[in-house]
């Protein structure tokens, strides 16, 4: 049941600076959160979706039509627990208060007032020039986050339909994935999926959690649900293993730019190039399974990250289209190549702006967004046609070596390993350079 | 706050669920059933059925916006049966090699309650691919303006072969010119001599089989067509002659109908998805749009419906004031006025009246509904039956 109401913005404990913090005796830190000092014996629902060993055909839904499922995944567990805990006052500002348009033109990017989130969202704490960085339990994850903030457990399941457990406790020994809410929300139903989260994953795609995102996609069934990905230095925050995801029922502008077919694997995945689009990007489409199509997009990001190309992805159209960019804006920020005037702006163009949702913290800018002004800012998050070309045979390359593994998913949990070793790499890794470019030694700076 | 589902036997839940799943199959024809049958009399299937074009009806009012009504040319040419097809979404006709941004732009455009003409890959039953011309138009109630039905043709696109076999141009490079010349010239003739008949176009192209090889339908299935002039105008055709059909037989039931929103007063403020999703909430409530002047309710839930015997069309674009009846207390009412008037919200227990005269006690609670930049746009009134003890 979706309600409406506007709600006092209260800061919960776990939201207070560290300093301000007093320890408290009793159980645990005191502060009911994640760790092993507070975890033992925590319950939280528990939804278990069923493993999808073909790809849901359109013609399938003929026999299932009118089964409905025991839970409305999408509206009432996790929006319906989001609204929960907007109640609760959670949430450091209140987003559905905050001003929204659809810029009137070809594309209609979206443009939200936001100043709440530029004062209130934690600072990043890692170096911006490095993809792949180990975890820092000593840095901000989300093993320090309060348990009110995890809504749901989220689950593949060996059975033959969907399970619900209203009050399921946490099993330790399996780290499960939860979805919580990201309490610096910039839409409705903003929450955060975090994979195996008791295994403090470093914020790296691997195949089985992107697969898991996919699920969450597919399970949400709402081409307005949308999942995002920001590696690290493409505006990731936390480096902590997390996709996000809200919701908002209009198209985004990426989803309606034109694309041109580059090619089919094996697996039925067919891979496009987006055109007339201020970034430059890939569209994976189709697959024979779920996991094939997931396998492709997982194989291209493990590829950038290796390589150390920022990137961002878009799942879309309930898991149907998935769009992946390579970024350089945080790199042309430190190499002072950026003007003062898209500086001034301080946007910081992850995933969501690219897909051409823009949170602006200015009013001016909010009242003089454009789609000129918009593209000109994400003209300078792409890469450049020559560079995007070579990161484009880098990446289909990947895919093709990935696609002879089809049997073998490889844990990319452990560090160091990953399921790229077997795949020759195009060109070495710039170890010890502080510039993050692709691999070639004549370090391209092409713009 | 809790959903609560408590986990029973499996036993249970499959006796549950095939008892639920029947129920629920049985409201949902019976509502698909309605969904005609209110507006115009039983025989203008017959009428509908008698037009010799593909194309179906959907209700995006009825949960899962079904397809309410299927022509038998549409039935002809994908290959399914009437029952396989009513009560089914659009989408069981896409496949893995339907272009998904020409999905969602037909997903906008009944959002946005307006027309589009798009070419779109659909299979039939059998799985084989075939294009279309997809033309989506909306019908509107003239009373409420509201959107109650979508109309889609489908088109066929006939195929341009690519290449020319054996037969013809054995002169290497050249050939494939001369090839598509020729071509075009016996196209050309083919279609100056066929009106909108696409059947007669199509043993045109059975002619021309025989000195053609034909094209390998497997890869590179994107591109290989677009509408022609002539198929582009048969879809516009079609849809004006099914929409004439309709106009007429809905002038007979008086509850009118027509092609295009007659003006654009504020009853066009609910799109056809948020009525869609305010159809699943299963209270009882209203929605009156405070601008206008006299405070008209511009959608009534079901529930509603049912606790006040009245139908939708006695309810919508009336004041809520209707509830009231002789004994109702002047100082409720006021109470209400007032919360209206300051933009806030408020809970009253008021004496209303249902269509039949009885009265109930109302346990009324009212929000104001605001839009993006904070300004009131509806009111949310709930209404409970409440029981004095």
């Amino acid at each position: 049941m979706l309600r409406i109401k506007r709600v006092p913005t209260i800061v919960s404990n776990n939201q207070k600076e560290e300093g301000e913090e007093s320890a408290r005796h009793g159980r645990g830190c005191g502060r009911n959160c994640l760790n092993k000092c507070c975890i033992q014996g925590a319950k939280f629902p528990l939804y278990g979706f069923k493993r999808m060993n073909k790809m849901i055909n359109d013609k399938d839904l003929l026999s299932d039509c009118n089964r409905k499922p025991q839970v409305a995944f999408l509206d009432s567990l996790l929006l319906g627990e989001w609204e929960d805990r907007m109640q609760r006052g959670l949430f450091r500002y209140d987003v559905t208060a905050c001003e929204t348009k659809v810029i009137p033109g070809e594309y209609g990017f979206i443009a939200q007032l936001n100043e709440g989130r530029h004062l209130k969202k934690r600072p990043t704490e890692f170096q911006v020039d490095k993809v792949l960085q180990p975890f820092d339990g000593s840095k901000f994850n989300f093993m320090k986050v309060g348990q009110e903030e995890v809504l749901f457990q989220f689950e593949e399941m060996d059975d033959d339909e969907i399970q619900f457990f209203p009050n399921a406790p946490i099993d330790i020994e399996n780290s499960p994935s939860v979805v919580a809410i990201n309490v610096s929300p910039i839409e409705y139903g903003h929450v955060l999926l975090i994979p195996r989260i008791l295994e403090c994953l470093p914020q790296r795609i691997d195949h089985e959690s992107f697969l898991l995102a996919l699920h969450m996609a597919a399970e949400a069934g709402s081409p307005y649900f949308r999942l995002g990905y920001n590696s690290l230095g493409a505006f990731a925050t936390i480096n902590h293993l997390h996709f996000q995801a809200y919701y908002l029922a209009v198209p985004f502008p990426i989803e309606k730019a034109p694309t041109r077919k580059l090619t089919t694997f094996d697996g039925g995945v067919k891979i496009s190039e987006l055109l007339n689009y201020p970034v430059r990007g890939l569209v994976f489409e189709g697959g024979n399974t779920l996991q094939d199509l997931s396998n492709a997009v997982s194989n291209s990001g493990i590829c950038l990250q290796d390589n150390n190309i920022p990137y961002n992805v878009l799942i879309s159209d309930s898991g149907k289209r998935i769009f992946l960019f390579p970024q350089c804006y945080a790199e042309k920020q430190a190499l002072g190549e950026v003007s003062q005037e898209l500086l001034d702006t301080q946007v910081n163009p992850a995933v969501w702006e690219i897909s051409g949702h823009m949170v602006l913290k200015r009013k001016k800018d909010y009242e003089e967004a454009s789609e000129e002004n918009a593209w000109k800012l994400l003209a300078e998050v792409s890469f450049s046609e020559d560079r995007f070309q070579e990161v484009k045979a880098l990446i289909l390359e990947a895919i093709a070596c990935g696609n002879d593994e089809k049997g073998n998913v490889i844990h990319s949990s452990i560090e160091g390993a990953d399921g790229t070793s077997q795949c020759p790499k195009v060109g070495a890794m710039n170890k010890g350079s502080n510039t993050m470019l692709s691999g070639k030694q004549d370090c391209l700076l092409l713009h | 706050m809790g959903l609560g589902i408590h986990r029973c036997t499996e036993d249970t839940r499959r006796r549950t669920r095939r008892r639920t799943t029947k129920t629920t199959m049985e409201s949902q024809l019976g509502l698909i059933y309605q969904s005609f049958n209110a507006r115009y009399p039983t025989w203008v299937r017959e009428t509908l059925d008698e037009l010799p074009n593909n194309f179906t009806i959907t209700d995006p009012c009825i949960s899962g916006h079904p397809i309410v009504f299927a022509s038998r040319g549409f039935l002809k040419m994908s290959g399914y049966s009437k029952d396989e097809v009513i009560g089914k979404n659009g989408r069981i006709f896409q496949g893995s090699d339907t272009n998904r941004r020409s999905v969602m732009e037909i997903r906008e455009a009944i959002r946005e309650e307006r027309t589009i003409q798009i070419k779109l890959l659909n299979y039939r039953k059998d799985g084989t691919p075939f294009w279309m011309l997809f033309h989506l138009s909306p019908v509107f109630s003239k009373e409420d303006e509201r959107v109650i039905h979508f109309v889609a043709v489908q088109v066929p696109i006939l195929r341009k072969l690519r290449r020319f076999g054996a037969g013809f141009g054995r002169n290497g490079g050249n050939s494939s010119e001369d090839g598509s010349r020729l071509r075009e010239v016996m196209f050309g003739s083919c279609r100056r001599e066929v009106c909108t008949d696409s059947v007669a176009e199509m043993g045109c192209v059975r002619v021309l089989d025989a000195f053609v090889e034909p094209d390998n339908i497997g890869s590179d299935i994107e591109d290989s067509c677009e509408a022609s002039d002539l198929e582009k105008q048969e879809a516009v055709t079609a849809i004006n002659s099914i929409l004439s059909v309709m106009t007429h037989y809905s002038k007979l039931t008086g509850r009118l109908i027509c092609g295009k929103r007659c003006n654009s007063s504020g009853m066009g403020l609910l799109g056809s998805s948020l009525n869609i999703s305010l159809g699943r909430i299963q209270q009882s409530f209203v929605l009156t749009d405070p601008h206008v002047p006299d405070m008209p309710i511009v959608y009534a839930s079901d529930a509603f419906l049912r606790l006040t015997g009245y139908d939708r069309h006695e309810v919508v674009g009336y004041n809520c004031g209707l509830l009231n009846g002789p004994d109702t207390d002047a100082e409720d009412i006021f109470q209400i006025e007032e919360s209206v008037r300051t933009e806030q919200a408020c809970t009253v227990r008021i004496l209303n009246y249902r269509k039949d005269k009885n009265s109930f006690w109302n346990l009324l609670h009212l929000s104001p509904v605001r839009n993006a930049s904070g300004k009131v746009m509806l009111l949310y009134c709930l209404s409970t039956y409440s029981i004095i003890i």
